[in-house]
C-alpha cells in the first residue's frame, strides 16, 4: 500500500529526536486475541504502538506481557500512565516504564474523571513538569482546550496529544476548530488521540493538518480488527495527502463542473 | 518471611532482590522491581536484600493504548 504515498511530498513526523514515517499509532489494548493484535499492528503500518504498566501476574507472568508478542526492535513502543488519576501516580508509572529499558518516551495521561477519562490538566501539568525536567520526552494526553495544549508545549512536552472525543468513546473528531487552532499554534507535533471510531473519523482528523493520530479500540473492537487496521492505515495516509493537497474553497452556491457554453438550442 | 508483593501477602524464603524473582521464577529482564517504594534498577537487585514486611511492586507491559 505505498504506491498512493509515493505522489505525497512530506516530511517525516519527528518527536523528541525521533523520526517516525507512520503518521498512525495504535494501542494494544481490548483485542479479542494475541495473534489478531499482532496481525492488526502489522496491517496499521504503525511504527509507535502503546502499552500500559501493570502488576506482574505472579501465577501466568509468562503469558501477560505484551512483550512475548511485540518484538521492540521493530517497533517503537510508547509506554502510557492510563489509570492513574494523580500528577505522582503517573510520574511513579512513567518512572517504571523507562526502567524498562526501551527509551524515555512516555504518553502521560492523568485522568479527572471516571466517566469521561477526561483528563485532570492541572495535574497532567504538574506531571508533565517534573517529568520533562528527569529527562523523559512527555506525550501529553489532553483535552482539545488550547491554552492548556500551549501551557504543555511551556512546559518542555515533546507532543501535545488533544482528544478528537473521549477515550474508547468512537464518536470522531467532535470538535475540528479547536484541534486546527491547537495545530495551528503549536510548534510541537500534535497528535489526535482517542475518539476515532472509523477510517472517516481518521480521514477527516488528518485533513485537519495535525501530525498524526493515535487510536486503539477503533482497531481492536472492530468486528475485523486487522482489515479496519489497514482501513486506517489508509484512511490516515489519505487525510494526510489531503490536507497537504489543499481542499477546495466551500461555496454556498453550486458551480457548474460541464462548460455552460455550447448547449444545443 | 512475610512481605507484601504486588498487593498480596505472601511468604518467601528471602535473600535479595534477585533470589525473590528467581523464587517466583520471574525473569528480571522481563520486570521493573520497586521495592518500598523506590525504584530498583535491574544492575542492583543482587545488592538489595529483603526484609520482613517490605512492600514489593513487581510491574511490566501489558496492552493498553
Amino acid at each position: 500500500m505505498t504506491t498512493a504515498v509515493e505522489a505525497i511530498h512530506d516530511e517525516p513526523l519527528t518527536i523528541g529526536g525521533h523520526t517516525f514515517t507512520s503518521r498512525l499509532m495504535v494501542g494494544t489494548g481490548k483485542y479479542p486475541d494475541m495473534d489478531t493484535m499482532v496481525r492488526a499492528i502489522e496491517a496499521s503500518g504503525a511504527e509507535v504502538v502503546t502499552v500500559a504498566v501493570r502488576r506482574v501476574n505472579l501465577d501466568r507472568s509468562k503469558e501477560s506481557s505484551v512483550l512475548h508478542f511485540l518484538d521492540p526492535k521493530k517497533i517503537f513502543l510508547l509506554a502510557n500512565t492510563a489509570g492513574c488519576y494523580t500528577a505522582a501516580d503517573a510520574i511513579r508509572y512513567a518512572r517504571l516504564a523507562r526502567e524498562a529499558g526501551f527509551n524515555d518516551f512516555v504518553k502521560l495521561e492523568v485522568i479527572g474523571d471516571e466517566e469521561t477519562l477526561l483528563p485532570d490538566v492541572a495535574g497532567l501539568l504538574e506531571a508533565a513538569k517534573v517529568l520533562v525536567q528527569e529527562g523523559f520526552k512527555v506525550l501529553a494526553y489532553t483535552n482539545e482546550d488550547l491554552v492548556t495544549a500551549l501551557r504543555l508545549e511551556d512546559a518542555g512536552c515533546a507532543a501535545v496529544m488533544p482528544l478528537a472525543s473521549p477515550i474508547g468513546s468512537g464518536l470522531g473528531l467532535l470538535n475540528p476548530f479547536s484541534v486546527r487552532t491547537i495545530k495551528r499554534r503549536l510548534h510541537v507535533p500534535v497528535i489526535v488521540d482517542a475518539g476515532v471510531g472509523t477510517a472517516s473519523d481518521a480521514c477527516v482528523t488528518m485533513e485537519q493538518g495535525v501530525d498524526g493520530i493515535l487510536m486503539n479500540t477503533a482497531i481492536a473492537a472492530a468486528q475485523d480488527p486487522v482489515a479496519m487496521a489497514h482501513a486506517m492505515r489508509m484512511a490516515t495516509i489519505a487525510g494526510r495527502a489531503a490536507f497537504l493537497a489543499g481542499r477546495m474553497p466551500r461555496r454556498e452556491v453550486a458551480m457548474p463542473s460541464s462548460p455552460t457554453k455550447g448547449m444545443l438550442d | 518471611m512475610d512481605v507484601v508483593i504486588n498487593g498480596e501477602q505472601k511468604q518467601i524464603r528471602g535473600g535479595t532482590l534477585l533470589d525473590v524473582l528467581a523464587e517466583l521464577e520471574l525473569d528480571p529482564r522481563a520486570v521493573v522491581v520497586e521495592h518500598n517504594r523506590k525504584i530498583v534498577r535491574r544492575v542492583g537487585l543482587a545488592d538489595v536484600t529483603v526484609t520482613e514486611g517490605d512492600a514489593i511492586e513487581l510491574v511490566h507491559f501489558v496492552g493498553g493504548g
